[in-house]
């Protein structure tokens, strides 16, 4: 194990009754790297993503974060290393009972018991490094727009300065423009933290712009995996289809879930 | 052989929804006495299971307590034991009628209120996210709901009764005719504390049947919008059965000789 990975994954198996949704996954993520894993609905992106972070529980494999194989923890451990995790939501999860500045501040305030005060002035200057204003900070989450839910969802996920950041199909449901305004706050707040960022989507604008590599996850498998300046030749027919978004090609649409 | 099978599926169905619901009510138990305690959420809890359900359970019981005096009045006349009335509007309010009817405004109220919040949090992914920020849901969630139904019920229900009773005493001096002090005496004389413990006990555990119920549904909530419905429903339907199953046992454990 070297120090300079920090996720790493190895023979990693989860099936849901018959179906085996991850076969055999093995990947690193390198410190400070931003990797992005691409592949269609239903392929095991969220499963995959879902198992590091600790939500679901994996049938067989290893996790290792940052050399810790987490798997193995008690749920103690399992809470504390969670401090080294930032995570934003594909619809956001912000807390709608709670105002926007103790969503941001949640893991200040609930957790580690700082005051209210501190909290609030950490929250406020935490929007203002996503482009938004003080005067959000006591509006509910239901007065947001999507992308503005979007940017409290990332100020959460980089309040408490994290080692590594998680994203969940950052850009679904936002427009162009707006996705692209996503983009660049995530690549400049995993910058200024010098974070690892994970991040899973099958918006390859997204992709090429947050991520230093790729990795393609085909029905439970990693099928390729490359600089993300190689993703317009990386020799594999699956991501070359992917990629252009055909329709003709190995990769078949399944049209019923499951 | 099908029936048998089908009986055993069901059987075997029920068992493991008895296994899931021990095991969440277990896990919430223990994290009300596991720190951190999450005190203003306790309290927010309670204003929301008791001060707010004060005019729902407080209507209900005055019109029990109006409609007790009268039904009884109707009925004792017959054996001209209408003097007897006080006495069964006092035990059966404090007994019965107010911590069972409390109970179900409760699990109406309140009970559908947490599974549909809980469930949306679910849904929405809320539950994950508090899970990524080192937040135990059943500690920030759940544990709290539990004690403030156990804690706030009773006293929610002793306000009950004594609307309750009023609600019977105004019936019977105002319509029935009957002497107030001569009223108030005869209530006072036969309530017994065991009738009010055992109605604050019922009360207790009915808050607690309430609660867990509505976090249990929520937290295992899925499927969307259609599934958090589903989620509300079953959270009222499984307390007001186990509301009434439970209050026979309690009362057993009281008063049977």
């Amino acid at each position: 194990m070297t120090s300079s990975v920090s996720i790493s994954i190895r023979n990693l198996h989860k099936s849901f009754g018959s179906k085996h949704v991850l076969r055999g996954i093995n990947l690193d993520v390198k410190t400070n790297e931003s990797l992005v894993i691409i592949g269609g609905s239903g392929s095991g992106k969220s499963v995959l993503l879902k198992s590091i972070l600790g939500l679901i529980e994996p049938d067989q494999g290893e996790i290792l974060i940052d050399g810790q194989n987490c798997l193995e923890m008690s749920r103690a451990d399992r809470e504390n290393l969670m401090a080294k995790f930032g995570m934003l939501f594909q619809g956001g999860a912000l807390f709608d009972s709670l105002p926007v500045w103790e969503n941001v501040s949640f893991r200040p305030l609930v957790v580690e018991g700082m005051d209210r005060g501190e909290a609030k002035a950490l929250a406020v200057e935490t929007l203002n490094k996503v482009g938004l204003g003080a005067e959000v900070a006591d509006l509910s989450p239901a007065e947001l727009s999507g992308g503005m839910q979007k940017r409290v969802g990332l100020a959460r996920a980089i309040s408490s300065k994290p080692s590594i950041i998680f994203f969940d199909e950052p850009t679904t449901g936002l427009d162009p423009i707006m996705a692209d305004v996503i983009n660049d706050l995530i690549r400049k707040s995993v910058n200024d933290l010098g974070a690892t960022a994970l991040s899973i989507t099958h918006d390859m604008a997204s992709a090429r712009k947050i991520s230093d590599r790729v990795a393609m996850l085909y029905q439970g498998e990693m099928i390729w995996e490359g600089p993300s300046s190689d993703i317009n030749d990386s020799g594999n027919d699956h991501v070359d289809q992917f990629v252009h978004g055909r329709a003709e090609g190995p990769i078949a649409m399944p049209v019923l879930k499951g | 052989m099908e029936t048998l099978r089908r009986l055993g599926e069901a059987t075997l169905a029920l068992l493991t929804a008895v296994g899931r619901l021990s095991l969440f009510a277990a896990s919430g138990i223990f994290h009300i006495f596991k720190p951190p305690f999450r005190w203003k959420i306790v309290l927010n809890q309670m204003i929301e299971v008791g001060f707010y359900s004060l005019p729902v359970v407080g209507l209900t019981a005055i019109f029990t307590g109006m409609v007790l005096a009268l039904q009884s009045y109707t009925g004792f006349a017959r054996f001209s034991a209408e003097s007897a009335i006080p006495q069964v509007v006092v035990v059966s309010i404090t007994r019965e009628l107010g911590p069972v009817l409390a109970g179900l405004m409760v699990a109406g109220r309140v009970g559908a209120a947490m599974a549909a919040e809980i469930g949306t949090m679910r849904v929405t992914e809320q539950l994950d996210a508090l899970k990524t920020l080192s937040t135990n849901p059943m500690s920030f969630l759940v544990a709290p709901r539990l004690l403030a139904g156990l804690v706030t019920l009773p006293i929610l229900v002793a306000v009950a009764d004594v609307i309750g009773v009023m609600g019977g005493y105004l019936v019977s001096i105002y319509k029935l005719g009957f002497n107030p002090a001569t009223y108030l005496h005869n209530t006072m004389q036969f309530l017994e504390v065991q009738d009010v413990v055992s109605g604050l006990v019922k009360a207790s555990a009915f808050g607690f049947i309430v609660t867990l119920l509505g976090c249990y549904h929520g937290y295992h909530s899925k499927g969307g919008a259609q599934g958090v419905g589903q989620a509300t429903t079953n959270a009222v339907v499984t307390a007001s059965i186990l509301i009434l199953c439970s209050n026979y046992v309690i009362t057993e454990l009281f008063f049977s000789r």
